[in-house]
């Protein structure tokens, strides 16, 4: 356990198998305390399947998998997980689109999930303090009456990492975040991303490496289930092994 | 933003709908009593009573809304809980004939004596008195809701299948009820009903103070569905409907939210058929019948499902349409309403509350070109 103090996640030897299909194989990978890390890799590289034994839905074979240092995720399932303080973004948007974007965020808020709680909630100051805070943080001020089938794809996505935010997570998963944004979108995603992490870890799956570039971060590449190399970003683009599976082609 | 919403049309239709019920409750029994019957503006006792029909009819097309229109449960067994809330009404208004049936037993209903049966069944004890009758239509749609809800949701049945086993349900009940030992008058039902709380039923007041009693209970129905949509309870399961997952990852039992909200609509529609019984004069096992729930779901789509005001306006306006036709051109009546059912989904995929909405949701577009640059930055 000693080698999972300070870290917010801590994976080792974690190996999952589909019918002899080894999708992730031996993978081990440390995120400290309000780290932002970026996680490449080619298809198949095992990048999913890492999320979702992290998130309970895929339960590993063998390996550790810990988060906080002590608390064992293969024990639990999705929302006891999702309790404990770890959201994750899907790559497809999903918000609710026939409310608005303040309702939105509003469901999202930390809080009683109870049906008589439900009935009978006011939103009370500081969680209107609160609501206007992440407004501004995903640049969503101007639409926060808007139906939230109105925005953009890309606010759409923010919204969505609005709502993660609300939940009040410590580690924060997010998948592709910026796939099919524009690019002046996916600038603002990045420096998004970046106030969040400091006070929250966050854990980045992305195919676009302009946007692993601006988010100027650790980064991990993942093939063929395991760690292929770990480093900053241009101390991975030189290693030859990375440029033979996944850059150099 | 409560008080935004309310700005909404969608909520200014819940007003008016409000104001329309108050204006029919004062309007239509003072036709019906202080005018002479050669006036022109008087009302006759056939049509109060009709009008009294549809309104119960909205109650039920309102809550079905509450469940298909804002959960996004398609329910096809809705006239169940209504049948059941007529049932429980209707065996009070029974046990109120006393002696004064055809062979004049005190205990029994008439059927019963033509069953040879020889005491009161255990689970007609109790409906001498109104209160209780009136608790037990609440009670037993309401029970049979949670249970049926709390087995189907629980095990995450949803879309058509739900709708295929609420469908199975009340044909199942509609056969029960026909069986003559379930001791609910066969396929006869119960009828000839003489007073209720000591009132000839068919006195003019009687009729009159139904007819308000039945706009009354409209008018808290919707009051009450207005209050759970816009409550944050209203938010969650419009955000079932959009995005079921979605709301199970932010942390809410999905189920129990369901659960909630398909027993308090089964509670509106048993009160509806609790108010239908007594102004039609009679319940029988025909209103379990499949197609009646699935004419509900006409009504509601008609009208404009998520909306409150317009499943009201949907039930009423069909079925105004189905006394016109079925008096005057009775054989086309089954076509009008397949090809009206038709035209809405066609062109009106929002009913016919789509028509008043049109105007605001222009208003709100032309906000868009403002928001828009934004958006490209």
């Amino acid at each position: 356990m000693d080698k999972a103090a300070n870290s917010i996640l801590y994976l080792d030897g974690v190996n999952v198998s589909f019918d002899g299909f080894k999708a992730l194989n031996a993978l081990s990978l440390i995120i400290e305390p309000g780290e932002m890390r970026a996680v490449i890799g080619p298809n198949g590289a095992g990048k999913t399947t890492m999320m979702d034994v992290i998130t309970g839905k895929t339960r590993p074979d063998t390996g550790d998998v810990l988060y906080a240092e002590t608390c064992d995720l293969t024990r639990l399932d999705e929302a006891a997980i999702a309790e404990l303080g770890i959201g994750r973004k899907f790559q497809k948007p999903s918000v609710f689109e026939k409310l608005t974007v303040a309702e939105n965020l509003a469901l999202a808020l930390a809080g009683n999930r109870r049906v008589r709680e439900a009935l009978f909630w006011r939103m009370s100051k500081a969680e209107k303090t609160r609501l206007a805070e992440l407004l501004d943080l995903v640049r969503l001020g101007s639409q926060r009456d808007m139906l939230a089938a109105r925005l953009s794809h890309g606010q759409k996505q923010w919204l969505e990492i609005g709502m993660l935010l609300a939940q009040e997570p410590k580690l924060l998963l997010v998948d592709e975040p910026v796939a099919g944004m524009t690019d002046a979108e996916t600038e603002t995603t990045a420096v998004l991303l970046k106030s969040i992490a400091g006070e929250r870890s966050v854990v980045v799956v992305e195919h676009d490496m302009s946007f692993v570039r601006e988010l100027d971060v650790k980064v991990t590449v993942l093939h063929e289930g395991s760690v292929l190399a770990e480093g900053s970003l241009d101390h991975v683009s030189a290693d030859d092994r990375v440029i033979e599976v996944y850059l150099g082609r | 933003m409560i008080i935004h919403r309310l700005l909404r049309v969608g909520d200014r239709g819940v007003l008016i709908t409000l104001a329309l019920l108050v204006l029919l409750a004062i309007l239509v029994p003072a036709l019906h009593l202080l005018t002479p019957t050669d006036s022109p503006i008087h009302v006759p006792a056939y049509a109060m009573a009709l009008i009294g029909k549809y309104l119960c009819y909205a109650m039920l097309a309102l809550s079905l809304d509450l469940v298909w229109g804002y959960c996004g449960i398609l329910s096809l067994g809705h006239g169940a809980f209504f049948a059941l809330g007529g049932y429980a009404m209707g065996m009070y208004l029974m046990r109120q004939i006393g002696s004064r049936g055809v062979y004049g037993n005190p205990d029994l209903p008439d059927f019963m004596v033509f069953l040879n049966w020889t005491e009161l069944p255990w689970y007609w004890h109790g409906f001498e008195w109104f209160a209780f009758a009136a608790i037990m239509v609440l009670f037993v749609p309401g029970l049979l809701a949670f249970l049926f809800g709390f087995f189907a949701f629980r095990s995450r049945v949803s879309g058509v299948h739900l709708s295929i086993i609420t469908q199975a349900l009340t044909f199942a009940l509609m056969l029960a009820f026909f069986r003559n030992d379930m001791g609910f008058g066969g396929n006869n039902g119960l009828t000839d009903f003489k007073d209720i709380l000591g009132f000839n039923l068919q006195s003019t007041g009687t009729r009159a103070t139904l007819f308000i009693a039945t706009c009354l209970a409209l008018f808290a129905s919707l009051l009450v569905c207005f209050a759970i949509t816009r409550s944050r309870l209203g938010m969650v399961i419009t955000a079932i409907r959009d995005a079921e997952s979605r709301t199970r990852f932010l942390g809410y039992r999905v189920e129990s939210f369901k659960l909630f909200a398909f027993t308090v609509s089964a509670c509106i529609a048993g009160i509806a058929g609790a108010l239908y019984v007594p102004q039609v004069g009679i319940i029988n096992p025909g209103e379990f019948a499949p197609a009646n729930s699935i004419e509900a779901v006409i009504w509601t789509a008609i009208g404009g499902r998520g909306t409150l005001f317009g499943p009201i306006l949907g039930a009423v306006l069909v079925n105004f349409a189905k006394s016109w036709f079925t008096g005057a051109l009775p054989e086309l009546w089954l076509f009008a309403l397949g090809a009206l059912f038709l035209a809405v989904t066609l062109f009106l995929p929002k009913g016919l509350a789509g028509l008043f909405d049109r105007r605001a949701t222009k208003a709100a577009n032309s906000q868009v070109p403002a928001a828009q640059p934004e958006a490209a930055e």
